[in-house]
């Protein structure tokens, strides 16, 4: 898919054209540089490697300054590969906001947000067993039976338990872009976003 | 915080609100639409609060209309706001004034500002 690395900024809600309110996310988008280009012949497969997000020269390794200083550009944090743009780029040249458009709809991806280690109910929506009242006093969050007795006496791999929570890499598919702002680089899509306000997005035409 | 600020500078009403405040009147021309035809309504009340910010900055205006309190909350940026007009200042001591809720009369009134 072609897309764009973008930042997520925050969110708010605006007025449409039909007075309602919209909740949307504001989201900083590109512009981004291409830092390489994947050929069939050379690496197997067709795909544009795209940088975004500046940073120092003495934090980068000598491997990856080396990699940037062939695409001509400044030390980058973010690096992700896309396919199948329509037209074909160079190494070098710049991608920004323009190459979405508004009301149409575009995927995300973020890594949520860490929710530590969480209980059955919050982790994979579970009711608990039981009642509040009628004198239960310890089985509301509870996860229940998890599996039979003697056959098979152990408990099936994979399981649904308490855990670690969020973090992980989460798309959110078919957000309405309303509106673009090109002079600024953002990017307003209706609805939430997965992750941290600051965090790396994903942004997929 | 300020990127979001650029964004919601895009969707900015434009329509030119007056400074106003906390016990002040005002008169708020709200756009009324009924199937396709449109037509403006005249909301007259005293500002009670101002609440939000940036383009979720909204108000709230309390009017007495057939011996009931009746409150509207608008939103500073909404798109059918035609105009506001100040009527008069009220002088009052605090940004709520959510005490008038519990008076009617000549115990609700609220002095004019000197200016």
């Amino acid at each position: 898919m072609p897309g764009l690395i973008g930042k997520k900024i925050g969110m708010t809600s605006v007025f449409g054209a039909d007075g309602k309110n919209i909740p949307c996310t504001v989201i900083e988008a590109g512009p981004c540089i291409v830092t390489q280009v994947k050929s069939a012949d050379v690496d197997g497969y067709e795909a544009v490697q795209l940088a975004f997000d500046d940073k120092k020269e003495k934090s980068t390794t000598k491997p990856m300054s080396g990699h940037f200083k062939k695409a001509g550009t400044t030390p980058k944090r973010k690096l992700v590969e896309f396919k199948e743009f329509e037209q074909e780029y160079k190494l070098g040249e710049v991608i920004g906001v323009d190459l979405f458009e508004e009301n149409s709809f575009v995927d995300v991806v973020g890594i949520s947000k860490g929710k530590g280690f969480q209980g059955v109910v919050k982790r994979h929506g579970f009711a608990g067993v039981g009642d509040a009242t009628h004198g239960q006093h310890n089985r509301l969050r509870a996860p229940g039976s998890v599996g039979a007795s003697s056959y098979p006496s152990r408990v099936f791999k994979g399981m649904r338990m308490a855990g670690r929570t969020g973090g992980d890499r989460v798309k959110v598919e078919s957000l309405k872009v309303i509106k673009i702002i090109p002079e600024s680089n953002l990017i307003l899509v209706k609805g939430s976003v997965p992750g941290a306000k600051g965090s790396y997005l994903i942004i997929e035409k | 915080m300020d990127l979001i600020k650029v964004a919601e500078a895009a969707f900015a009403s434009g329509v030119e609100i007056p400074k106003f405040g906390s016990g002040d009147t005002v008169s708020v021309s709200y756009k009324i639409r009924e199937g396709n035809k449109e037509r403006i309504q005249v909301f007259k009340g005293v500002v009670i609060q101002i609440k939000g910010e940036g383009i979720n900055k909204r108000f709230t205006v309390r009017k007495i209309s057939n011996n009931v309190g009746v409150e509207r909350i608008f939103p500073f940026n909404s798109p059918f706001i035609d105009k506001v007009e100040l009527n008069r200042q009220g002088k009052v001591r605090r940004a709520k004034l959510f005490y008038l809720r519990a008076l009617t009369g000549k115990k609700a009134r609220i002095k004019e500002k000197r200016v």
